[in-house]
């Protein structure tokens, strides 16, 4: 079943409804389904075997999303922060594609690869004037890939990961009700293209026809400015998105965002202090945590409004506790904690998640992920408490091994962080010639409070930990490095660390 | 057939992806369903003129059979004579 499907309902529903609001300019689900008959037939006269993405978020990957998928070639946003190198090895892989978006750069750095590179403007004007008169196209029945996207790869080359149509339209038949949304609903999207959050955020509002409202680069004071007017009543954030709004609306931002009913997050941790604070900023607003990979065609555990609001206000040290939790597995969702013998393990004890389900494709180009079961091994530690609740507890790459003892990095970190003066920690293995691994610590400082002594918080360490959690090499620093969605780059904390 | 299959009513407008699927026909109006409409629209049987709904999943009882209406229509769904009930989901919050 192709994903354009859900396209081709919301515009048979409602074709003259508006689905997406971009700089200014509104598109009807007629208009997109219209464009992406359009960059079907673009994609069938250049030949390409990929559709590629190089911009920021607008309608084009609405309209490059959909063309691809009418056209059956996959669709592979890619990441604009990447240096030229990387990304021309990317593009490599990939050709011949047509690739929409910054037109200069890419003719610079893949100008001889066969590509077809066409600008955003160009792209649009070419899909509006190609949209075939007669309906006798045959699209493709959506039987193989829909979705390519490269992994971060911090160690070594980025692995292809690849979703089918099939994985998407689970999840969106799973998660989604088709049309539920009311006709005054519009979603803020700000997270980047080339995130599984963003094609996910594409696909589940235009099925529950909520009206996209695209934030092409995210700062706190737009962002605030957008939702009020356009009245956005959904939105999604990364954790430092949300820092970053609520701080601006403590200062002085003066923003009427009383139409905002629901906050979704996810893509990394979300400090405890924030989603507390943000709760009580936002008293009548929804929030709702979502984890998932981009393997997973994203969210396969959420944390519900009511289960928040529950946590919030609870005196029970294990309800409130869930607040720090992903929630639960989504009904379609089969989960497990596993050791490193692949056995199943009993609630309370950490260990990798296991994810089944028809929307979790672990494949990659080169070899699928999934075991002979089907169960895909996420590589991300945790642990579920006795009612169900998941708690994700970093990846389990990250654990540190001292003499043969498993350590995760967040036992460590939670306790230093309620030190008054320790604003961020990040807890790494470092190289140790009597432990194999032995435990780096680097904290960053609250501003205007004193640096604490190593011993103090090596003492602070091993009055709520055992003695082997006792770091044997502390360094403070200016911050820690975060990626652009807000993940912790632990892996250069360490490099910094072993130097 | 097969999962992915769109099948249009002989009877009405209605239009439906196959989601799952066992052994038997599939009918709308009370006519078999077919994915070629025929040259003429034969007559809707008064016993299944519910109407088939927008978006909306129906299920048989066992579980076999799962269709998704992607146009709406006025024959109601069966297989095999007995009537397909609507899908009822617990609706989850908006995640992204």
């Amino acid at each position: 079943m192709n994903i354009a499907l859900l396209l081709e309902m919301a515009a048979e529903a409602a074709p003259d409804r508006v689905g997406v609001v971009c700089d200014g300019k509104r598109w009807t689900y007629g208009d997109l389904l219209a464009a992406a008959r359009g960059a079907f037939e673009l994609i069938e006269l250049s030949g390409a075997e990929y559709v590629a993405l190089l911009d920021e978020s607008s309608e084009a990957a609405v309209i490059a999303l959909f063309g691809a998928a009418l056209a059956g070639v996959p669709y592979c946003p890619l990441n604009y922060r990447l240096a030229d190198k990387d990304l021309a090895a990317l593009l490599g892989r990939i050709a011949p594609a047509l690739v929409i978006g910054d037109e200069e750069r890419l003719t610079r750095i893949a100008g001889e690869q066969g590509h077809t590179i066409l600008s955003r403007g160009e792209f649009d004007i070419k899909v509006q004037e190609l949209v075939p008169e007669e309906e006798d196209r045959v699209y493709d029945p959506g039987e193989g890939l829909a979705v390519q996207l490269f992994t971060s790869g911090t160690t070594a080359a980025p692995k292809a990961a690849i979703l089918r149509h099939s994985n998407l339209i689970s999840y969106i038949l799973g998660t989604v009700e088709f049309a539920s949304a009311d006709e005054t609903d519009a979603a803020l999207v700000s997270v980047p293209p080339y995130h599984i959050a963003g094609i996910s955020a594409l696909m589940s509002s235009i099925y529950s026809m909520r009206r996209i409202v695209m934030l092409p680069a995210f700062s706190p004071e737009k962002w605030l400015a957008l939702a009020e007017s356009e009245k956005v009543t959904n939105a999604f954030v990364v954790p430092t998105m949300l820092s970053r709004i609520v701080e601006a609306l403590d200062k002085t931002v003066k923003a009427d965002i009383s139409s905002l009913k629901a906050i979704a997050y996810g893509g990394g941790k979300m400090p405890l202090e924030l989603i507390d604070h943000a709760l009580d900023l936002f008293p009548e607003t929804s929030f709702t945590n979502a984890y998932g990979l981009t393997e997973t065609s994203s969210t396969v555990a959420l944390l519900g409004p009511e289960e928040h609001r529950e946590a919030h206000r609870s005196d029970d040290p294990k309800v409130r506790a869930r607040l720090a939790s992903v929630g639960r597995p989504l009904p379609t969702i089969e989960l497990e904690i596993r050791d490193d013998e692949g056995r199943p393990l009993p609630a309370g004890q950490a260990g990798e998640i296991y994810v089944r389900g028809d929307q979790v494709a672990g494949e990659y180009k080169e070899r699928s992920a999934l075991d002979m079961h089907g169960w895909f091994p996420t590589r991300d530690a945790g642990f579920l408490d006795e009612d169900g609740f998941l708690f994700l507890a970093g990846r389990a790459d990250d654990v540190i091994v001292r003499g043969g003892e498993n350590i995760s990095p967040g036992e460590i970190e939670d306790v230093v962080l309620t030190h008054p003066a320790i604003a961020d920690a990040c807890a790494v293995p470092v190289p140790s010639a009597e432990w194999g691994e032995g435990i780096g610590l680097a904290l960053v400082v609250r501003p205007g409070q004193p640096q604490p002594g190593e011993d103090e918080i090596r003492q602070m360490i091993r009055a709520s930990l055992r003695s082997s959690r006792v770091p044997d090499k502390i360094v403070f620093v200016p911050e820690l490095p975060y990626n652009e969605m807000g993940k912790l780059l632990r892996r250069e904390v360490k490099a910094r660390l072993a130097a | 057939m097969k999962a992915g299959t769109r099948l249009k009513s002989a009877v009405c407008d209605t239009e439906v992806m196959v989601i799952r699927c066992g052994e038997g026909t599939i009918e709308c109006g009370g006519a078999p369903m077919a994915e070629a409409k025929p040259a003429e629209a034969g007559a809707l049987n008064p016993d299944f003129a519910g109407g088939a709904l927008m978006g909306k999943r129906y299920v048989d009882a066992g579980g076999k059979f799962e269709l998704l209406v992607v146009k709406p229509g006025k024959g109601s769904l069966s297989v095999d004579g007995i009537a397909l009930g609507q899908k009822e989901a617990k609706p989850l919050p908006s995640s992204d």
